[in-house]
């Protein structure tokens, strides 16, 4: 999913008062962390493996068939499964089925008999035959019908070519599932881990209409929790689910997400209060984290947030010695240490994430990005040879979009400060709230945008294919037919070798002709009650992951 | 009376009428697009979003059939979250600011007249400069300020003595609701102070103020059944505009305590252009707005017998 979306952060002056405020109560030692530590923790329970947590927000659809967003697909990941789910250590493991063939044209999935929905009666196959055909069909409208076009037909279902009738995938009897693919897919069983591959039941879904998943009873469960308490904003209780096959492997018998707010002070007073067990930091609250001397933890989300350039007619930035100008003055390193200056994030070097599997271990690793020197000397010779070629006395000032965030302003301003005393190029930074900026990147109106992306599912296709012509989240309409034909080979192969080659030559493309700046792989710094063990943070799919987390005495 | 009543009741509806066209005449005049989110979409899924939320009409089409389906109490089916109602967003979570919002306004108001009186009775002396000096601060404080302190109060208070006294947020129990609602009330706490001292000191000096001192009344009973009794009248005129401004500019509060209000709702639809839900608070509040000054109009003819409605 795409990460620079920054839902409900609070405005800039607020966040600027709680600098203010932290400064003001250090000084008057309102905080001391001899005091702290004295509370008992109520959010972790060892005698009933009980744990209490915060949500940034409320999940707005927990209907799996149309969810986007993290905190859905969190509540999802523990509620529901399906066909194939990630295991403490983050491998493939068996779901609701227990074992699979997998070949270029299709895949068998035989389901286990013992998997049950929360009202006993068994998942079956049709289950499944029945989400899939929903989440594709135009009329549920789902933004995710994507993930599903490496099945047959998907793609022309969804847009209304075929009825969802000829989506290829059929029960063979209630517990063999067959899938017959569009073309090969390499990371089809990847595929199947992810929420909008996970089953609903027909009967029910059509009982509930459009009210399926709005409350507690209006929703099925299969996984390893089933929820037992929503209090829209307030809070979302998840106990044990009884009827889960694999129950004897789950610990924790509840996790009470008592508290909703996306404010990360309030977040961290209830940790220091003992009221929640683990919460995320960001550049403000981790100095307050220091200063108790709690255990930060780190973790790399997955995300790459990037430049990207607009391509579209008689935009300055199609240049592409413009584009290289910038290229050779920008340190990402830099970024990374004296402006973003929170622990963990990497440096961006490439489109493709460092964690990315490639032949046989990580694609970085067998196909490194080349790195660029830098040079301002030949940034300035790059910008004249520009302005030559645009036939332009001055370049005129470059339209920067960005997002509302604290974080995006301060990026923003450093870029200004960079391309201007480098060379002497004008920035106009344009920020826009959400929905704003989504408008202006739909309809190309800026030179660069600042933007990110997060992997949907644990393949390097998840990434590579963003730039191609066709791809509609191609907001700066890059198009190169030698990309194109690349993304087309590595999609069209399950070979390791030659879909890691192709994209290895999309990786030196996206370097080569500047199609974006990468500036850094995001990581989140949070805090964890030291008492709770076994939470997996993921990449791809829940994350959190709760399920194998116990309390520990 | 009954046709005073009526009256204003009608011109009650026509203003709640004008602030639905004006919402809806900015909400569609602002930039950005409710449908477009982080994940593009296919055109076929784009047209299918439009003509479930009636975006493939013209604006004006758009606009009657809104009204018409309002008229009938049905604000229509959230952007963000699409399976719940608006209606169902309001009479979830309207209680609960309505909750926090009356103690607020009790603080404030138990607050802003002991505060106001005592300051002046002990005009230009320590008291009255003290607490002059305190509302100050709290009229030009903003409430987040007040917010992110009152809670790191809270967090000492409970690790000084041990437990969990005052939850730090959270909602549920009449603790939870003491911090936020003393926070969201200081606001109006000081305004009424100030509007309370300065009526007072009007009437300290007022004929039958002295009259009734000449008669050899008891301070207690002349501070009780004539100064304060007619100092009040202003602060009752600016409580009902308060307790709607209370109930709705609660979002800090609301996001910093953790607590499911309607505030949270009516400033992140904004943020995330969710049509419906704009129109659905918007109108709901401005009714309630309305309503509550019309009420206050009436209240005033009680407490005053010299207001005549006509």
């Amino acid at each position: 999913m795409l990460q620079c979306r920054v839902l409900n952060s609070p405005p800039v002056v607020y966040r600027m008062y709680c600098r203010i405020i932290l400064a003001l109560s250090l000084c008057c030692g309102f905080t001391s962390a001899a005091a702290i530590a004295q509370i008992e923790a109520t959010s972790v329970d060892f005698k009933n493996q009980k744990i209490t947590i915060a949500l940034a927000q409320e999940p707005p659809q927990l209907n799996p068939l149309k969810a986007t967003d993290q905190v859905s697909f969190f509540i999802l990941g523990h509620v529901s499964e399906g066909l194939l789910r990630y295991d403490r250590r983050g491998r493939l493991a068996p779901g609701v089925a227990e074992k699979w063939e997998m070949d270029e044209t299709g895949a068998t999935f035989w389901l286990r008999k013992n998997a049950r929905w929360s009202d006993g009666l068994p998942v079956t196959a049709h289950d499944f035959v029945f989400a899939w055909r929903e989440a594709v069909a135009p009329i549920t409208a789902s933004e995710y019908a994507f993930v599903l076009f490496p099945i047959k037909n998907g793609e022309k279902i969804n847009t209304g070519a075929l009825d969802k009738s000829e989506l290829g995938v059929t029960a063979i009897d209630d517990y063999t599932l067959k899938v017959e693919f569009e073309r090969p897919c390499a990371y089809f069983l990847k595929l199947t881990a992810f929420g909008t591959y996970f089953p609903v039941r027909q009967d029910f879904y059509e009982n509930r209409g459009e009210r399926y998943a709005a409350d507690v009873e209006d929703m099925l469960y299969n996984g390893p929790f089933r929820l037992a308490e929503w209090v829209h904003s307030a809070s979302l209780k998840m106990v044990k689910n009884e009827n889960y096959w694999n129950r004897e492997s789950i610990t924790l018998t509840e996790i009470d997400a008592a508290y909703i707010t996306t404010d990360t002070t309030a977040r961290l007073n209830l940790f220091k209060d003992g009221k929640i067990a683990l919460t995320g930091l960001d550049s403000e609250t981790i100095k307050d984290a220091l200063n108790q001397k709690y255990r930060i933890r780190k973790f790399t989300t997955g995300s790459v947030f990037y430049l990207e350039f607009n391509f579209r007619d008689g935009r300055l930035t199609a240049n592409l010695n413009l584009r290289r100008a910038m290229q050779v003055v920008f340190d990402p390193n830099e970024l990374v240490n004296k402006v973003l200056a929170t622990p963990g994030n990497l440096p961006g070097y490439s489109l493709f994430p460092v964690w990315l599997d490639g032949v046989e271990g990580k694609f970085r690793k067998e196909f490194p990005a080349k790195r660029i020197n830098i040079d301002i000397e030949e940034g300035r010779r790059l910008v004249a040879l520009a302005r030559q070629e645009l036939n332009l006395e001055t370049i005129p000032p470059l339209i920067l979009l960005v997002g509302d965030s604290p974080t995006a302003a301060k990026q923003a301003e450093y870029l200004q400060g960079l391309f201007k005393t480098t060379l002497d190029l004008d920035l106009k930074i344009d920020i826009q709230t959400f929905k704003q900026r989504l408008a202006k990147m739909t309809a190309g109106e800026f030179d660069i945008v600042a933007a990110g992306w997060g992997p949907d599912f644990n393949d390097i296709m998840t990434f590579g294919d963003l730039m191609a012509s066709w791809n509609l989240n191609n907001r700066g309409r890059y198009n190169n037919p030698r990309y194109d034909e690349l993304v087309r080979r590595a999609q069209n192969s399950t070979d390791p070798q030659v879909r890691m080659e192709a994209m290895a030559e999309v990786q030196n493309i996206i370097i080569d002709d500047v199609v974006i700046l990468p500036e850094y792989e995001q990581a989140v710094v949070y805090l964890q009650h030291p008492k709770l063990k076994g939470v997996v943070r993921r990449i791809v799919g829940q994350d959190p992951d709760y399920t194998y987390a116990r309390v520990v005495q | 009376m009954f046709k005073y009543t009526l009256k204003r009741l009608l011109a009650g509806v026509i203003t709640v009428w004008f602030i639905a066209t004006a919402t809806f005449v900015a909400m569609h005049a602002v930039p950005g697009d409710p449908l477009l989110n982080d994940k593009a979409v296919t055109p076929e899924i784009r047209r299918n979003l439009e003509e479930k939320y009636g975006l493939d009409k013209p604006v004006f089409t758009q606009y009657l059939i809104y009204m018409g389906n309002m008229l009938q109490g049905d604000f229509g089916i959230s952007f963000t979250q699409q399976n719940r109602r608006v209606n169902d967003i309001i009479r979830d979570h309207f209680p609960v600011s309505a909750m926090l919002g009356l103690l607020a306004i009790f603080f404030a108001t138990a607050g802003g007249i002991v505060w106001g009186a005592l300051t002046a009775t002990y005009r230009n002396r320590a008291p009255d400069v003290v607490i002059m000096f305190l509302v100050i601060l709290g009229i030009s404080v903003p409430s987040f300020v007040f917010a992110a302190l009152g809670q790191l109060l809270l967090v000492n208070i409970n690790s000084w003595v041990g437990y969990s006294l005052i939850p730090v947020a959270g909602w549920g129990t009449i603790r939870h609701m003491l911090m936020p609602a003393l926070v969201l009330g200081l606001g109006t706490m000081a305004l009424l102070t100030r509007l309370m001292r300065s009526t007072m000191l009007d009437i300290v000096n007022a004929d039958y103020i002295r009259t009734a001192k000449a008669k050899g009344l008891s301070p207690l009973r002349i501070f009780f059944r004539h100064q304060l009794r007619n100092a009040i009248l202003p602060v009752v005129t600016i409580l009902g505009p308060q307790i709607a401004a209370i109930t709705t500019g609660g979002f800090v509060v609301e996001l910093v305590f953790a607590i499911p209000g309607l505030g949270r709702y009516f400033v992140q639809a904004v943020q995330q252009l969710d049509y419906t839900v704009i129109m659905g608070t918007t109108v709901f509040y401005g009714a309630f707005l309305v309503l509550m000054v019309i009420t206050v109009d009436i209240i005033y003819g009680y407490i005053d017998p010299r207001v005549q409605l006509e």
